[in-house]
C-alpha cells in the first residue's frame, strides 16, 4: 500500500531541525543541572545560533520548497534567516551582565530565545497561512514569557501579561482575516491566493486582507496597534527590550513582505492604501510622542515605531527595489538598536539599574568612549549622513518615489526631521549637561557590542556593496 | 466558489437549529414554569447546607498549574484518538509525526518534573 503522506523533504529545513533539537537538548541539560550551568548554556546558545546561521547559508542554492509547499526557502527567507539568527545570538550575549546583576541567571532565557527563533525561521519561511501562524504564535509564545521573565518585578510581570493578552488578541484578527480568505478563495497557499485572486476580489477577500494586516501590524508594533510597545519596552528586562527590538522585528517584516508580495499580488491598491496609513501614521506618532519621553527605554519604544514605518514606506512602493529598501533598512535597523540597547543594559549606578537620559549627564566627561559610540548611534537613528541610518532611509524614500509615493516620501523626510530632534536631546544630554554621578564601568561583551555596532554604522558608506548586493538578491527571489 | 460555499450548509443549517434551539430552552421557562419563589428557594445551595461564605475566595494557584498540565495531555490524546484511527494509511511519516510529537510533550513533562511543578507540599 502507498503511504497518502510520502516522507517529505529535510534539507530545506536542516537550519529549523537543528535549533529545534539543539533547544531542546539545552533544555534537559539546564533542566537536570540547574541554574548554576546558565553561563555554560548562555555559550552553547550563542554557539547554535551562528552554526545554524552558517547553515542556512549553506544550504542548497535557489528556491527549495518542502511540507506540501508550505514551506519556502529562497534567497528572501535567507537573508532574514541570518540577519534574525544572528541578532539573537547578540541579544543572549548581552543579557549575561544584567542577569549578574540582578542575581538571577536562569538557563530558561537563552533557550526561550532560541525557541523563539525557530519561530521567527518558520515564519520567514511560511508560504501558506497556517504555517504562517504556527511560525507566528512559537515566536509570539516565547516572547510573552520573556516579557515577564523578570516575575518577581510587578512591572515585568505587567508587561508579559499585557503583551500577552494584547498579542492572542491580534493573533485572533490575523486568524479571522485567515478564515475569510480562506471562504473566498478556497485555499490557504499563498501561490493559490494569488491564483484565485487573479479574476475576482470580492469585497470578503478585502475584510480578510484588512483583517490579516491588522494582525501584521501588532506584530511590528505599527500605529495604530502599537499601544503595547512602551509598556512592554519599559516592563521587561532590558536584555529582553534588547531582544524585543532587533530580531522579532526582522521575523515580522519578512512576514508582513511575503504575505503582502506573495499572497497579495493581484491586490496591490488595496494593501498599498493600508501600508500607506499605517506607515504615516507610524512615522509621525514615533516621532511626536517621542519627544516627551524622559526614560530611555520608553523613547527607544516610540524610536521603534517610527523606524517601522519608515520601512512600511519601502514596502508601500510595492517594487522590487522597495523591498530591498526594507530588507537593507530593517538589518542596518538592527545594528543601530542593538548597539543603543548595549549602552542602555550598561546604565547602572552605585549597583542599581537606571534607565533616565537624565542619568546620561555628561557621559562625555565620565567615560567619553561609551558616550561617543551613542552618540554616533543616536546620529545614525535620526539619519544623519554619512551614517547607515541615512542610506537606510534614503533607499525606502527613493522606492516609494520611484512608484510614485510622493506625499508619503515628504510626510518621511519632514517625521525623521522631528526624530532628529529628540536623538539630538539626547547627544546633548550626554555632551553639554552637568556630570551626573559617573556610571559604573561597562561590562566587556556590551562595550564589544556597542562599538562594532557603532562602527558599522560608521563605516557603512565605505563599503556598502555586500549588503546592498544581497538584498537586492533577497528582493529579487520574493517576485520570482 | 459556490460549489465550496454550498458544502457549508450543513454547518448554517446546525448553528441555526443550535441558536434556535438555545434561545427556545431559555425562553420557555419564563412563559410556562410555575413560579412559586420562597426564601429557600431563593437563597445559595451548596449540598443542602447554606451557603459557608463566598464563592470567590482566594485558592492556591496550583490548581491552576495542574488544570493547565492536564489540558496538555488530555489533547494527547485528543490528537492519538484520529492518528490511532487512520493510521493504516498514513505510512511511515505518519507515525513518525506523532513519535517526534509525544518526544516533545515528554521533554516537556521531564523539564516540569525537574523543575518540581509536580511537588504540592
Amino acid at each position: 500500500m502507498t503511504a497518502a503522506f510520502p516522507f517529505p523533504a529535510i534539507v530545506p529545513a536542516v537550519p529549523e531541525l537543528m535549533l529545534a533539537i539543539g533547544g531542546v537538548i539545552l533544555l534537559m541539560v539546564g533542566a537536570f543541572r540547574g541554574d548554576r550551568v546558565a553561563p555554560v548554556i548562555n555559550g552553547l546558545a550563542i554557539a547554535l545560533l551562528i552554526l545554524v546561521a552558517i547553515t542556512v547559508l549553506y544550504l542548497p542554492p535557489g528556491t527549495l520548497t518542502t511540507f506540501g509547499g508550505s514551506f519556502v526557502v529562497d534567497d528572501f527567507a535567507r537573508f532574514l534567516k541570518v540577519v534574525a539568527l544572528l541578532s539573537s545570538a547578540v541579544a543572549i550575549a548581552m543579557s549575561t551582565d544584567y542577569f549578574a546583576a540582578v542575581n538571577h541567571e536562569p538557563f530558561e532565557y537563552p533557550v526561550l530565545i532560541i525557541l523563539s527563533t525557530l519561530g521567527m525561521l518558520m515564519l520567514v519561511s511560511a508560504n501558506d497561512l497556517i504555517a504562517l501562524y504556527l511560525g507566528l504564535e512559537l515566536m509570539s509564545l516565547a516572547l510573552y514569557v520573556l516579557a515577564a521573565f523578570h516575575r518577581v518585578s510587578a512591572r515585568s510581570s505587567e508587561a508579559g501579561l499585557k503583551y500577552f493578552v494584547l498579542g492572542a488578541l491580534s493573533s485572533g484578527m490575523y486568524l479571522y482575516g485567515a478564515s475569510l480568505v480562506y471562504g473566498f478563495t478556497g485555499t490557504v497557499s499563498f501561490d493559490g491566493i494569488a491564483h484565485a485572486t487573479l479574476q475576482t476580489s470580492g469585497i470578503g477577500l478585502i475584510f480578510g486582507l484588512v483583517f490579516i494586516f491588522a494582525g501584521f501590524c501588532f506584530k511590528i508594533s505599527a500605529v495604530p496597534f502599537h499601544m503595547w510597545t512602551p509598556d512592554v519596552y519599559e516592563g521587561a528586562p532590558t536584555p529582553v527590550t534588547a531582544f524585543f527590538s532587533a530580531a522579532p522585528k526582522v521575523a515580522g517584516m519578512g512576514m508582513v513582505m511575503r504575505g503582502a508580495i506573495d499572497a497579495f499580488p493581484n491586490v496591490v491598491d488595496q494593501w498599498q492604501q493600508i501600508l500607506v496609513f499605517v506607515a504615516i501614521a507610524s512615522m509621525a506618532l514615533g516621532s511626536f510622542a517621542a519627544i516627551g519621553q524622559r526614560n530611555f527605554k520608553r523613547l527607544m519604544a516610540y524610536s521603534a515605531i517610527a523606524h517601522m514605518g519608515f520601512a512600511l514606506v519601502g514596502l508601500a512602493a510595492g517594487t522590487e527595489e522597495g523591498v530591498r529598501g526594507v530588507l537593507v533598512y530593517i538589518t542596518i535597523y538592527v545594528t543601530m538598536t542593538l548597539g543603543a540597547f548595549a549602552a542602555i543594559t550598561a546604565m547602572r549606578r552605585d549597583g542599581r539599574i537606571v534607565e533616565d537620559v537624565a542619568d546620561l549627564a555628561g557621559l562625555a566627561r565620565t567615560s567619553p568612549a561609551m558616550a561617543f559610540w551613542l552618540a554616533m548611534l543616536m546620529f545614525s537613528l535620526a539619519g544623519i549622513p554619512p551614517l547607515a541610518g541615512f542610506f537606510a532611509k534614503f533607499y525606502v524614500f527613493l522606492a516609494a518615489i520611484k512608484a510614485g509615493l510622493y506625499t508619503l516620501a515628504v510626510i518621511g523626510v519632514l517625521t525623521s526631521v522631528v526624530g532628529a530632534y529628540y536623538y539630538l536631546a539626547v547627544v546633548k544630554v550626554m555632551y553639554f549637561d552637568e556630570p551626573a554621578k559617573p556610571l559604573e564601568k561597562m561590562a566587556y561583551e556590551l562595550k564589544i557590542v556597542l562599538t562594532v555596532a557603532a562602527a558599522l554604522n560608521i563605516l557603512f558608506f565605505l563599503y556598502p556593496g555586500p549588503l546592498l548586493e544581497s538584498a537586492a538578491l533577497a528582493a529579487k527571489s520574493l517576485f520570482e | 466558489m459556490n460549489e465550496l460555499l454550498q458544502d457549508y450548509l450543513p454547518l448554517v443549517i446546525f448553528i441555526g437549529v443550535a441558536f434556535v434551539l438555545s434561545i427556545g430552552l431559555l425562553v420557555v421557562p419564563f412563559l410556562v414554569a410555575h413560579k412559586n419563589p420562597d426564601p429557600e428557594k431563593l437563597s445559595a445551595y451548596e449540598c443542602g447546607f447554606n451557603a459557608f461564605d463566598d464563592a470567590r475566595m482566594q485558592f492556591d494557584v496550583r490548581f491552576y498549574l495542574v488544570a493547565i498540565l492536564f489540558i496538555i495531555f488530555d489533547l494527547e490524546v485528543a490528537f492519538l484518538f484520529p492518528w490511532a484511527i487512520t493510521f493504516g494509511n498514513l505510512g511511515a511519516f505518519g507515525f513518525w509525526s506523532m513519535m517526534v510529537f509525544l518526544a516533545v510533550l515528554t521533554i516537556g513533562f521531564i523539564y516540569e518534573w525537574r523543575k518540581g511543578a509536580l511537588e504540592w507540599d
